[in-house]
């Protein structure tokens, strides 16, 4: 079943893949930070969408769109537009590269994050299994 | 979206002469004791005075240079306030000068906090050149820079492409006297730079014609340069090799014999260019399997067989260890001097840094674990990869 991008059952989906991913146990074996991701407003969303995730040590703990963004004060803040969560979601756009480049935004520890390459690499080829239905 | 990024370079024989239109008032140079010794520090300075500018010295760099070494340097060059910072010497002399120009210009920035994510407007007070005395690191044109927190007893890969130096000057004259096993490690480390721009994953059509033209230069000059440091030819051309090498992985990035080399080489310190140099072949084959590598490209562009990625692959292993026969370069963890029982001992930790460099994951084919542990024992036993 496909799950639209960006929403709770999409994330929870990714949670779901990640538990199940050996490869991204072990990448992500030493991680410990929780995200929120912002799919900002524009193309086919007509405000904002924040997502959470907290990773831990190669797992996902828990995982929900955010109705009250104060409710959490997450280590990192991931923030894009539409088109380029998209990109990152298909595979297209590696996502350090994408900070790099600026397309995508982070505030947090950059260093904790250029420690965690494959973790991120990982991450990313979870979410390409996801089954995802992307709104026009 | 991407970026190419590279400084404005002067090479070839005399290049240095380009240090006397220099317009500015103060010079800085940072450089090391050695560079002092060859008279190479006077020569700059000399150029750098007749241009008219007012030039100090601080040449306290250390191999493998340290946070706390950077944080004096910095310190000196803000009570000169130089408005021109000139790194000269190898890779360590040219990645202190980066980090002190740095935390001059932003003394507000916390040195090892330096990365590509921020912006750091420099510019402001100085620029940068470049003068390497070694064929190998390509630091004078790339954005990297590696030192070691002696506090703290770790290494810290820092960077930001702000910090691609304005002017690089790619001279001969400075390595016409360099040793033959200095030269044999440095073009390693440049050979190694040049494969793994072409094959990682990351690579991309700006970098691609720089790696396989260093490629070629380094197989054709180093035994050369090499055998006879007086050959000025192949001098110059090992010197423009390694600048162009490095601008090849400064705009892509580097892959697993880097990761290999970084661990062998923290952990047993072994200089940076023997490291990477002694797992190329061994990579290559081990990468050969997942087809993404593009070694037919290499081995076609080098007159190699190249009918399929794993004949090529072959050959030019085949190659990297004919040239290292040729500039006698150790070929396994056991030749650099290593016993067994010690490799041993450290072969979890080995594999640890291996496993989180942050090479590792644009390399074409990623190791698990397992895998990571085989490469080291077959780079140990010197025996090809056969898995």
């Amino acid at each position: 079943m496909a799950h639209r991008f960006p929403s709770d059952a999409w994330i929870k989906a990714l949670c779901a893949e990640l538990n199940a991913s050996e490869a991204y146990a072990n990448a992500a074996k030493n991680w410990e930070g929780d995200f929120y991701f912002i799919v900002e407003a524009g193309g086919p969303l007509e405000k904002d969408v924040w997502l959470y995730m907290d990773l831990w040590h190669g797992k996902c703990r828990e995982a929900f769109e955010v109705t009250d963004p104060a409710s959490k004060s997450p280590e990192f803040v991931m923030s894009a537009s539409y088109e380029d969560w998209k990109k990152v979601v298909l595979g297209e756009l590696d996502p350090i590269k994408g900070l790099i480049s600026r397309r995508l935004k982070l505030k947090g520890n950059m260093n904790k994050i250029m420690r965690a390459p494959q973790a991120a690499k990982e991450l990313v080829a979870c979410c390409t299994k996801v089954e995802t239905e992307f709104p026009a | 979206m991407w970026y190419f990024d590279s400084p404005h370079i002067v090479y070839g024989e005399d290049a240095r002469c380009v240090l006397e239109t220099v317009e500015g008032r103060r010079a800085f140079i940072v450089t090391d004791p050695t560079m002092v010794r060859l008279g190479f520090v006077d020569e700059v300075r000399r150029r750098l005075e007749s241009a008219g500018l007012e030039v100090a010295v601080f040449s306290e760099v250390e191999p493998e240079p340290s946070l706390q070494t950077a944080v004096r340097g910095a310190e000196a060059m803000r009570a000169f306030e130089p408005d021109w910072i000139v790194g000269l010497g190898g890779g360590s002399c040219l990645d202190a000068a980066k980090a002190m120009w740095i935390m001059y210009e932003r003394p507000d920035v916390t040195p090892d906090s330096i990365n590509p994510f921020d912006t750091y407007h420099l510019r402001q007070k100085a620029r940068l050149i470049t003068i390497p005395t070694t064929s190998g690191t390509g630091s004078e044109v790339t954005w990297a820079i590696v030192l070691t927190d002696t506090a703290e007893q770790r290494k810290l890969g820092l960077g930001t492409r702000e910090c691609v130096a304005d002017i690089a000057i790619v001279d001969p004259y400075f390595v016409q006297g360099m040793p033959a096993r200095l030269t044999a490690d440095t073009g390693m480390d440049a050979l190694t730079h040049a494969f793994e721009a072409y094959v990682n994953t990351w690579h991309n059509d700006f970098s691609d014609g720089l790696a396989l033209q260093a490629i070629k230069l380094i197989f054709t000059y180093l035994p050369r340069a090499y055998r006879d440091g007086r050959d000025m030819a192949a001098r110059e051309h090992m010197h423009n090799a390694a600048t162009i090498a490095g601008l090849a992985c400064s705009n892509s990035l580097f892959a697993l014999a880097h990761s290999l080399g970084h661990s062998l080489g923290a952990l047993f310190h072994i200089p940076h260019g023997r490291a990477v140099g002694l797992f190329l072949p061994y990579t290559i084959e081990y990468s050969a399997p997942s087809g993404a590598a593009r070694y037919a490209d290499i081995a076609r562009f080098l007159g190699l067989p190249a009918d399929d990625e794993e004949t090529a692959a072959w050959a030019l292993s085949a190659r990297v260890r004919q040239l290292m026969h040729e500039i006698d370069q150790p070929q396994s963890i056991a030749a650099l001097g290593i016993a067994r029982a010690d490799f041993d001992a450290q072969l979890e930790a080995l594999v640890d840094r291996a496993e989180s460099d942050s090479q590792t994951v644009t390399s074409p084919r990623v190791p698990d674990r397992g895998e990571f542990a085989r490469l080291f024992v077959y780079a140990y036993e010197g025996r090809p990869i056969d898995f």
